[in-house]
């Protein structure tokens, strides 16, 4: 599993880091980082959630 | 030798013949107009007001295009000229991208902000039905515009300040809402009477910030933890130890601040009540589920941020079907492509909440409501990101988007459990009124409230 961020559309509020604090972390600037971008399967329930609660649908898991 | 790759010009919807193109379609029936833009031109679609042709765009495809375009491409600061009389020069409009990201990060919409809202909106609420009998008659459009007045000054500026204000500036602000008619793009100084009605309004306001100011200025400061906006404001000074900023320019800050978030939750709130009222068995819905979550006697402060699904099923769907902003526009810094069209430079380019969220391939049965589509298995709003554009989409979604859901479900939090409403007119003569870039409730809008009795227990 791999994360894509489409950075045209984030806007840094941060609802990934609050599903996946692990995967996500995001500045006081709102910027974002990808801490994982290839995390292991014990994190995919939580990064699904951090993809479908993405209110600017910025995030997709692509299956490698 | 190269293929020829000559682009077309968007086709231009019919009508329009008038001295202004379509402005005074634009000005009665906006959405008729963008109606028959998309019925006959397609998802690319041309209209003219005064001397501006508008490109409007409509369906996922193009709607993608059109949210995805940085600034350089589709810019928001030049695309809408009646707002600039009412915030006053200098106050821009629109932030770019970066400094919204900064603004959602630093300011009240923060998160960690939300319970510390969801309870000064309960309290807001209760403080104004507790001037309510126990039966009697509201005016949707007056109530709900004062009551998010207060809701809005009190989270974005501070409680101090929302103290020093009264239904009075709740009337002068509704006066700056209504002085936004359309004709601004020909002239937003035209002596019309809704513009003379803005400009004084904008007067007035002035007035009473700086009243409020001079208060300030003669009483000690208060301690830094009860200080708000305001006070931060007066203590910025220059060099030469004057004032940083004039009444003026704070009074357009603070008009500013609250314009995104007023008119568009004031609307929402009241087009839900009605659609609730519309539709009994979803309102009995709601009621439950409000009844079932504070059952426990927990606080509106806790339960507002807690899923409330059929509540905010039927806030979507009043969103979807009533979206606060029917038309949003930006102006083509330079020549565009998009499919075989080409937009070009200086042309105004538009994407319609209203058109588009009630498209049929994308919303079955688009024009009812139907707050099932948003429940688990259908979410008919995260299947369709670039047509269920309440809140618009992409890099300008609104920033407050959170926060105003937030609002919406204290705000019925607290008046679907004490209260049952009843329409006070026939229920198909709520309307909004089109005739202004902000869209309000047509009055009369009025509804019947009466004390919830205890029910007798089972």
């Amino acid at each position: 599993m791999r994360i894509v961020v489409d950075r045209d559309l984030c806007q840094g509020h941060a609802a990934c880091e609050g599903e996946a604090p692990e995967v996500f972390s995001v500045s006081k600037k709102g910027e974002l980082t990808v801490l994982e971008s290839t995390p292991p399967e014990d994190q995919r329930a939580a990064v699904e959630l951090a993809v479908k609660y993405c209110p600017t649908h910025a995030l997709r898991i692509e299956e490698d | 030798m190269t293929i020829d790759t000559q682009r077309r010009e968007p086709p231009r919807v019919s009508g329009g013949k008038g001295e202004n193109a379509h402005l005074d379609e634009l000005r009665h029936d906006p959405i008729a107009l963008m109606a028959r833009v998309r019925a006959e031109c397609g998802d690319v679609g041309e209209f003219t007001i005064g001397d501006r042709d508008v490109v409007l765009l409509t369906g996922a495809d193009a709607n993608e295009f059109y949210f995805r375009a940085p600034e350089e491409q589709l810019d928001q600061a030049e695309a809408y000229p009646f707002m600039t009389p009412i915030f006053g020069e200098g106050v821009v409009f629109d932030a770019p991208p970066e400094r919204r990201r900064e603004m959602l990060h630093n300011q009240a919409l923060r998160d960690k902000f939300m319970r510390g809202h969801a309870a000064t909106i309960a309290a807001e609420v209760e403080g104004m039905v507790a001037d309510w009998d126990d039966e009697g008659e509201i005016d949707l459009l007056e109530w709900f515009a004062e009551l998010t007045i207060y809701t809005s000054s009190a989270c974005l500026i501070g409680i101090r300040f929302r103290r020093e204000l009264d239904g009075r500036f709740a009337r002068l602000y509704h006066d700056l809402e209504q002085g936004t008619d359309p004709i601004a793009y020909v002239d937003p100084y035209a002596d019309i009477e809704s513009f003379r009605r803005r400009d004084a309004a904008r007067l007035s306001l002035v007035e009473l910030v700086q009243g409020i100011m001079e208060r300030r200025a003669s009483e000690p400061t208060p301690a830094k933890e009860d200080q708000d906006l305001l006070d931060i404001l007066m203590s910025i000074k220059d060099e030469g130890g004057s004032d940083h900023f004039s009444a003026d320019t704070i009074t357009g800050m603070f008009i500013s601040m609250m314009f995104a978030g007023h008119h568009t939750t004031s609307g929402t709130a009241a087009w839900t009540l009605i659609e609730l009222l519309r539709h009994p068995a979803e309102m009995a819905l709601v009621t439950d589920e409000l009844d079932q979550l504070y059952g426990d006697g927990s606080e509106v402060s806790f339960g507002a941020l807690r899923a409330i699904p059929h509540l905010e099923s039927a806030l979507k769907e009043a969103l979807r079907l009533h979206p606060p902003l029917i038309l949003l526009l930006r102006m083509a810094k330079e020549d565009l492509t998009y499919g075989e069209y080409r937009i070009a430079a200086g042309k105004l380019v538009a994407a319609s909440p209203s058109i588009c969220n009630r498209i049929a391939e994308d919303f079955p049965d688009p024009d009812a409501f139907v707050p099932a589509r948003y429940l688990e298995g259908r979410e008919e709003d995260r299947a369709n990101p670039w047509t269920w554009i309440p809140f618009g989409a992409g890099r300008h979604r609104c920033v407050g988007a959170n926060f105003a859901m937030m609002q919406l479900k204290a705000i019925f939090s607290v008046l679907l459990q004490s209260w049952e409403f009843e329409a006070a007119q026939p229920l198909d003569s709520y309307r909004n009124d089109h005739s202004k870039m902000v869209v309000q409730l047509e009055q009369p809008c009025r509804v019947r409230y009466r004390r919830r009795r205890p029910e007798p227990s089972a």
